[in-house]
């Protein structure tokens, strides 16, 4: 498999377009993922999650500039959100990185949603096996940070950093989002701000009255200050970079790295199953106009959603029923 | 089912810093569809071309106000071509002298937009011109 | 109240009748357009009226020039006494084709000297920089060493003319090349007379010709502002520019608004960083205006400012000193309104800008060139330019009195309403911590896009009117000379560099650096030891790497 063998040797043009396939859905780049499968699961994946504003991007920026100090390749993918009106997107995460461009021990790669909800592309979890086969040490993931339901993230991450900045009235709005527990991590950026000092009391009031998650991981706080004062913004990255490797670490010792690596196959399973059987089936029940019929009859109150999906069950899926 | 969307860059290389052009262009590309890429000021053809492969776009656009298009633009080219990346499209636009528009065209810009250009003649252009991937 | 009760209520009734009648003939002869709106969009009436004025106090919102709150002007004489400064901004090629240029412009009739540099200059890299490829001289004049400084300088008399320079990350280096150019022709730094734009919020918030983070940049701004207080009284250390915020897209009134607020942060700045009292520096802040092809919109804005700046001075600030209130301002017609079709439509615009800018009451002017949309302007095209201020000044009589249109009930409802949106900006802007927070969250910056992208759409739906783009255009165009910068001009920039880097005391320079170096991690002044290090042949890069170097880079966050 030629694209195969490129893409382990590291040819960002072959992943890059491989990405680019499995994003546009092109039914060929399903083979291709196949092959690479064997090759992945070496790289550790972290995933950068909060609001628009918090600055995600220039940590992420600060993370690949402190794992290549460590001489670790890196790669990004950064997930922007597409528009539901013009289905066009602005992939402004990269500007930040900007001074990676150039390093071939990186690489970076936009995402846009293309409608799918929770905060990440389809195409991330192939996309992760595309930068894990091509032998990065670490991938960062950063989420769009529309603040709510973004917690697919944990479907695909080692390590979840939920970013916070005070006076956004942030922490309230995670807690609704449910994004409070699937963090391992916090970072409180921008901490040289008004509030940072409450937001962290804040949070630490809020773990304390969390039970403590299985294994007895407390997420830890880190405070990010001004990332236009160069020095301190080194020191803090290098704070994170810590928790990070220590997190990893503490997954590998107790053990709980196996249940991560469960739930993440469980998770790829489900999405694979859903499109080998729900988009086939999908697919024929738009060509054949079969969709349209069954809404007129669910408008015309003729039957109803669910006698209907097992009607299509029977027809097309006899072997479970 | 699949479906090809068109990926474009807007990158401002040299020193020049002015971008009204330029954003102006990033925001008509994602109000038409596309999905953009903006590299901000001041990028060096290097990073521009390994940009354009990382993002796998199939376009970039080049703004350049300074009079310096005349060693950036076709710079970038040879740069996308010695990566394996001659099939991405480079287009330009900016301060450029009819003069110069040959030069460019010969080191491989498909087109050269100059002010007062309607951006709806750009997309257009682009849409006609550019075909995402087979 | 500025009308006598009885004239308001003649007017209503009055206006009234007009009203009837106007809707009468617009039932027959429709209006051309529904709406009518200046180039920043601002809505705009079919007639005003005393009515208009109703709420304005005379003393208190007009009064005379030379008066507080100096909306007819700062001059007392207004041009009488003399014009404005003719400031044709000029650079290109080397240091000795631009002195050549500067010549000829003082032969012509132009009263001060105005300097473009080339992009590696202005971006604090040298000549022989992998990031300078291509740039050397292509827009303003190239200067790596004080030996081109001083090559510039030329036979220029630097104790009679006053010298602008559009410099602003290394704003200190090049006016440092500036002093020691003086002192080694023997003027004393007394004696100097110019300005250096050295204004970097706005280059975060627009022109994006930056180098180190905001708040660095400020402290150096604030060296600038105490050494000229100390030294160089004749100075004027900062320009607080609107001209580049306007060329990014944004309106008039926010043109104003962030320009205002610019030099607020400034002031705060200088008073808290450096403990001098506002009196002791005020007065040598100065402005710098873009006038677009919206007359009367333009004239409004620059009344405006003058009285905002004054109310800001005296009761934001407590300044006592009536020179402290004075808004003094340097004009540049707008670059952006100029079109590379049918080129010689230009003249026309730029004289129409040029005149709204004496009707405004500026102090100092550059007229655009027709071929500046093309390039860097060619000889016969200054000349022209030149020409053009010289005709409103000479013979147009627009100068023969002050604030011509001062009373005319538009221009001033205008001005109002202009000032009422801009404190509403410099409010909110206040309100975000000031001005380099609000930079650090894009405000500034992702309005003047919006309002970018909005005049682009409403020029592509023929709703904004640009002659020979969008209307009345022609397929043939007419040819116009254009200058060309050879690229020879980069070669020899390096030869000229390497030769200097060979010659001088390496020792010497290191040293100078490390004193620069020391300076700004101590927070002390870096004017003393930048004049030594250009003295001993540092360039431009080596002292701009020891800002990066301690300050960090700051890159462009492409907001849009």
């Amino acid at each position: 498999m030629e694209i195969g063998k490129k893409i382990k040797a590291g040819d960002i043009r072959a992943a890059s377009r491989l990405i680019r396939d499995i994003e546009d859905s092109i039914p060929e780049a399903k083979f291709t993922i196949k092959h690479i499968f064997p090759y992945t699961g070496k790289a550790q994946v972290v995933g950068i999650t909060g609001s628009p504003g918090a600055g995600k991007s220039t940590l992420v920026d600060g993370l690949v500039e402190a794992n290549r100090k460590r001489n670790r390749t890196v790669g990004v993918l950064a997930v922007d959100p597409t528009s539901p009106f013009t289905g066009g997107a602005t992939l402004g995460d990269r500007i930040r990185m900007q001074r990676h461009a150039e390093d071939p021990g990186v690489f970076i790669r936009s995402l846009a949603t293309r409608g799918s909800l929770g905060g990440l592309s389809k195409a991330v979890g192939d996309a992760i096996h595309v930068m894990d086969a091509m032998g990065k040490d670490i991938i960062l993931v950063e989420t769009v940070g529309t603040g709510q339901q973004e917690v697919e993230i944990i479907n695909y991450a080692h390590t979840v950093i939920v970013v916070l900045v005070p006076g956004m009235g942030d922490e309230i709005q995670a807690i609704k989002a449910g994004i409070m527990e699937i963090a391992d991590i916090f970072v409180v950026n921008k901490s040289d701000r008004e509030g940072a000092g409450k937001l962290q009391r804040e949070l630490m009031a809020m773990l304390d009255m969390s039970p403590v998650a299985a294994g007895g991981w407390r997420p830890p706080i880190v405070t990010i200050g001004n990332s236009f004062k160069p020095e301190e913004f080194e020191q803090d990255i290098g704070k994170l970079s810590a928790r990070i490797h220590e997190h990893y670490e503490f997954l590998v010792s107790s053990d709980l790295i196996g249940d991560r690596l469960r739930r993440k196959t469980m998770h790829e399973l489900n999405e694979a199953l859903r499109s080998s059987i729900l988009e086939p089936v999908l697919n024929m029940l738009v060509s054949t106009g079969e969709l349209d019929r069954m809404v007129e009859k669910l408008l015309k109150k003729e039957s109803d959603p669910c006698s209907l999906a097992e009607e299509v069950a029977r027809k097309y899926l006899q072997e479970c029923i | 089912m699949s479906e090809r969307k068109l990926r474009v860059m807007v990158a401002k290389p040299g020193l020049d810093g002015h971008d009204r052009g330029a954003r102006v262009l990033a925001r008509c590309f994602r109000d038409a569809g596309f999905e953009v890429i903006y590299t901000g000021c001041h990028q060096t053809p290097a990073q521009i071309a390994s940009s354009a492969i990382q993002e796998d776009v199939d376009l970039v656009g080049l703004s350049c106000l300074s009079g310096a298009h005349r060693y950036l633009f076709p710079q970038v080219v040879k740069l996308l071509q010695e990566n394996g990346a001659g099939d991405i499209t480079v287009i330009g636009g900016g301060i450029i002298p009819d003069q110069d528009c040959q030069k460019l065209y010969d080191a491989g810009i498909k087109a050269i937009f100059t002010p007062g250009t309607p951006l709806d003649v750009i997309v257009d252009w682009i849409k006609k011109n550019v075909k995402p991937l087979e | 109240m500025y009308f006598a009760k009885e004239v308001l209520s003649q007017s209503g009734e009055l206006r009234k009748k007009w009203e009837d009648e106007v809707r009468k003939v617009v039932s027959k002869v429709p209006d051309q357009k529904e709406r009518w709106s200046t180039v920043s969009d601002l809505e705009i009436k079919r007639l005003y009226t005393p009515e208009d004025m109703k709420d304005m106090d005379f003393a208190r919102d007009i009064g005379y020039p030379g008066q507080f709150p100096f909306l007819r002007g700062n001059q007392v004489t207004g041009y009488r006494g003399r014009y404005w400064t003719f400031r044709m901004f000029s650079g290109m090629g080397s240091a000795e084709d631009t002195n050549r240029r500067w010549h000829m412009l003082l032969k012509e009739g132009q009263t001060g000297l105005s300097t473009a540099f080339d992009f590696p200059t202005l971006m604090g890299y040298d000549t022989d920089s992998p990031k300078a490829r291509g740039e050397c001289g292509k827009c303003g004049v190239a200067i790596d060493t004080l030996e081109d400084f001083l090559q510039l300088v030329d036979g220029i008399p630097m104790d009679k003319v006053t010298t602008s320079m559009t410099i602003n990350p290394p704003a200190s280096v090049l006016w440092a090349m500036y002093c020691a150019a003086a002192e080694m022709k023997g003027v004393p730094l007394t004696q100097i007379g110019g300005t250096i734009q050295n204004d970097m919020l706005k280059e975060f918030i627009a022109q994006k010709t930056f180098m180190c983070p905001p708040e660095p940049s400020v402290k150096l701004i604030s060296d600038t502002v105490e050494f000229g207080t100390k030294y160089v009284p004749r100075w004027n250390t900062i320009s607080i520019s609107g001209y580049h915020i306007r060329e990014a897209g944004s309106t008039a009134v926010q043109e104003l608004a962030f320009t205002l607020r610019d030099g607020m942060e400034y002031v705060e700045d200088v008073i808290n960083r450096k403990g001098l009292n506002v009196d002791e520096f005020a007065p040598r802040l100065s402005f710098f205006f873009n006038s677009h092809i919206d007359f009367f919109e333009e004239i409004a804005k620059m009344r405006a400012a003058r009285r905002i700046w004054a109310k800001a001075m005296r009761d934001r600030y407590n300044a006592r000193d009536q020179r402290s209130w004075w808004m003094r301002f340097h004009t540049q017609t707008a670059g952006c309104s100029l079109t590379a079709q049918q080129p010689y439509n230009n003249v026309v615009r730029t004289a129409v800008e040029a005149l709204a800018a004496v009707l405004g009451g500026t102090q100092s002017l550059h007229t655009n060139s027709l071929d500046e949309v093309l390039c860097l302007p060619s000889d016969s095209a200054v000349q022209v330019a030149l020409r053009t201020q010289q005709i409103i000044a000479e013979e147009t009589g627009a100068a023969s009195t002050i604030d011509p249109l001062g009373g005319s009930y538009f221009i001033e409802a205008l001005t109002n309403e202009m000032e009422e949106q801009t404190w509403d900006y410099i409010n909110r802007i206040d309100e975000m911590g000031g001005m380099v927070a609000a930079i650090e969250k894009g405000f500034p910056q992702l309005e003047i896009s919006d309002a970018a992208y909005k005049f682009q759409r409403q020029i592509d739906a023929g709703e904004k009117i640009m002659v020979g783009v969008n209307k009345y255009v022609t397929d043939e165009e007419l040819p116009i000379p254009l200058l060309e910068i050879d690229d020879k001009v980069e070669e020899d920039q390096i030869a000229r560099l390497n030769a200097v880097r060979r010659k001088r005391d390496n020792k010497a320079v290191k040293k100078s650096l490390d004193d620069i170096k020391n300076a700004c991690k101590k927070g002390e002044n870096v004017m003393p030891h930048c004049i030594e290090a250009v003295k001993n042949l540092a360039s431009v890069q080596e002292i701009c790497d020891v800002y990066r170097e301690v300050y960090g880079e700051y890159r462009d966050p492409g907001l849009y």
